[in-house]
């Protein structure tokens, strides 16, 4: 019950937090320059650690991210566009806008999970490298297709999207997004995940239906995809289908990389850190994208393994607090072992006098 | 509270003997087993037949192609032709993780734990095929969630004690001494309660002392969670001294079965091991 209680509190306090910096926000005592690079960090946190999810946790690489991405954003800019505006105004005001844009959200998520359904299913089934180039070929086909469809605006790109700049659902995106993210990654079934990159054959072999949970995991990393690419549709309100190119997809890969695969804490720094680089680099105008590698060579250098590969900044909390409900388990199997232990040494009197006559066979032969 | 060889017993309670299955009381058969790859006929009509309870060793000289029986039985390759059956259900064709689920479980000849987790997880990985918790009960940490990862903790733990290994469990996989990965490989093999323990050379690379523990432990692990093991294995002193019957095979085919005594003075088995 308290555990309940507790969750209660933690969601309650959350949502306070997100409520309070929308409200900050829109009072306009931030320059909107550095507003909308904190937004920015905030879809790029969803999408990076979306990503993390595949890459990292089940060692599935995936390239084509920024096609999920695609797919969230179009579809749900469509449906806001046809009904989401209309249905804001019949509510009306702020409420109004945050169902829309929670129903589009939705939508979004939705299409990105079924597009990852399409592409996961056959690309997962085998083992290697196909899930790399078919995600890379989808990314390429979403881009050609949207160019190609006049009613989202095709190349000229989707404009006329209800803007809704709030940073209270990007927020909220990138925290449920780490939150679903984290429990899933410390469960059984994320132990599943993690005993497929670590070893298939074995996982398989204690069990482990691997493509299911290839496939499972890779629809989930795509609807959070999906839903960075709602706000994303919504933030400007205009989609250009550039935006959604392989440099896209590219750019969250290096994200996850420069944080460290596998680390949730370290998707969140990757991804605040390449949105901000490019922008605190501005005044080196055209010497920006140079200082911008050489930073990428030098960490990969010093640190192949990302800022925080391998490591796990909450492991220590974690391993306390187990510690404190074994306590009781302890003292029960310590019981147990005695009578094992004894058992076992009365088994293995008799199997030492079986043993040597079997050395003697062994050594006459 | 349940010890681990309760919760194994209500799991996987053996059956009377003889009445496992249609194959007169067999746990594990095979009927007529072949397997070619390309122009190379690594396993030729193959027939075994292990008992309940029995620890079966399968011997032979290099490349006679133990390991590709033990992949054929794990459903790592599906037989080009005959039949394999495991407690009267047919299993070629199925995939590892169904066989896994019916209760085979196996050790690999290169050790293959999970390096990045540790000892605890690795074994609580095994515990896959038994928990109840679904994607959305992780995802919203509910009672069942916790109950569920409470009692596979425990489970395993109490498997890790029994093997003296629950002193390394937040240690990595990887970084225990040689003997002790390979151990923890057999845990994490039983943490699937399995009915039918298949090991794969599990005496590689050991010490003479470590073999005699692992003669112990094979004894132990049969006895105490009354599994039934097959065995493949080099070291003719560990298949002597722990298997019950033992099948010797040469180049694919089974070229002998018996008792330790009657195979150590076959003359075929002689001749396959030291050439003629």
């Amino acid at each position: 019950m308290s555990r309940t209680v507790r969750n209660l509190i933690i969601a309650v306090v959350v949502l306070g937090v997100l409520f309070a910096l929308d409200y900050v926000f829109a009072a306009n005592l931030i320059s909107p320059y550095y507003v909308r690079i904190i937004m920015m960090s905030g879809i790029a946190i969803t999408l990076a650690v979306s990503l993390n999810l595949i890459n990292g946790f089940t060692g599935q690489f995936s390239i084509g991210h920024a096609g999920f991405m695609a797919v969230g954003a179009y579809s749900s800019a469509y449906f806001s566009v046809e009904y989401g505006a209309a249905l804001a105004e019949s509510i009306g005001g702020t409420p109004g806008w945050f169902v829309s844009l929670g129903l589009a959200t939705l939508v979004g998520a939705l299409v990105a999970a079924l597009a990852g359904l399409v592409v996961g299913v056959p690309s997962l089934r085998l083992k290697g490298d196909y899930l790399a180039i078919v995600t890379l070929g989808f990314g390429q086909i979403i881009v050609v297709l949207i160019n190609n469809i006049d009613t989202i605006g095709g190349a000229r790109g989707y404009s006329g999207i209800p803007i809704v700049k709030s940073a209270f659902w990007i927020f909220l995106v990138a925290v449920v997004t780490i939150a679903v993210v984290y429990n899933i990654v410390h469960s059984a079934f994320g132990r599943a995940l993690i005993s497929i990159r670590e070893d298939e054959l074995a996982a398989e072999a204690m069990g482990v239906n691997t493509t299911r949970y290839k496939v499972l995991a890779f629809v989930i990393s795509s609807a959070m995809a999906g839903a960075g690419g709602v706000l994303l549709a919504h933030f400007d309100g205009y989609l250009n289908p550039k935006s959604f190119e392989f440099i896209r997809s590219f750019e969250i890969l290096i994200m996850i990389i420069l944080g460290g695969l596998g680390s949730i804490v370290g998707s969140i720094l990757g991804a605040i850190v390449l949105t901000v680089l490019p922008e605190a680099l501005r005044g080196f105008a055209e010497y920006r994208m140079v200082i911008y590698s050489l930073l990428l060579i030098i960490l990969m250098i010093t640190r192949p393994q990302g800022l925080l590969g391998n490591t796990d900044p909450f492991k220590g909390w974690r391993a306390r607090r187990r510690n404190k409900t074994r306590t009781e388990a302890e003292e029960i199997t310590a019981e147990d072992t005695r009578d094992i232990n004894e058992g076992v040494d009365k088994a293995t009197l008799g199997e030492r006098q079986r043993d040597t006559s079997l050395g003697k066979g062994d050594a006459s032969k | 509270m349940t010890t681990p060889q309760d919760s194994t017993r209500q799991n996987t309670s053996p059956p009377p003997p003889g009445a496992a299955g249609g194959n007169s009381g067999c746990i594990l058969k095979t009927e007529r087993c072949t397997i070619r790859f390309g122009g190379l006929l690594a396993v030729n009509s193959l027939d075994m037949a292990v008992q309940p309870g029995e620890i079966y060793g399968l011997i032979g000289p290099n490349g006679a192609g133990k390991t590709t029986i033990f992949n054929l039985l794990t459903g790592v390759y599906e037989p080009t032709d005959g039949e394999i059956y495991f407690q009267g259900t047919r299993i070629d064709g199925k995939r590892p993780y169904e066989i896994a689920a019916l209760g085979v479980s196996r050790t690999f000849q290169n050790i293959r734990l999970f390096p990045s987790m540790t000892v605890l997880d690795n074994v609580m990985t095994a515990c896959h095929i038994h928990t109840r918790q679904t994607l959305a009960d992780a995802v919203l940490r509910t009672p069942r969630f916790a109950d569920d990862e409470r009692e596979h903790r425990e489970f395993c733990l109490e498997l890790l004690e029994i093997f003296d290994l629950a002193r390394f469990r937040d240690e990595g996989g990887t970084s225990l001494p040689y003997g002790n990965q390979r151990r923890l490989e057999i845990v994490r093999a039983l943490a699937t309660r399995p009915r039918l323990l298949l090991l794969d050379e599990p005496a590689a690379g050991m010490n003479p002392s470590e073999q005699d523990d692992l003669l112990k432990l094979i004894r132990q692990i049969r006895d105490r969670f009354g599994l039934t093991i097959l065995l493949v294995e080099h070291n003719m002193k560990v298949v002597m001294g722990v298997c019950e019957r033992i099948q010797v095979v040469d180049y694919g085919k089974s070229i002998a079965l018996g008792l330790p005594e009657e195979i150590r003075n076959d003359p075929k088995v002689i001749e396959a091991y030291l050439g003629d």
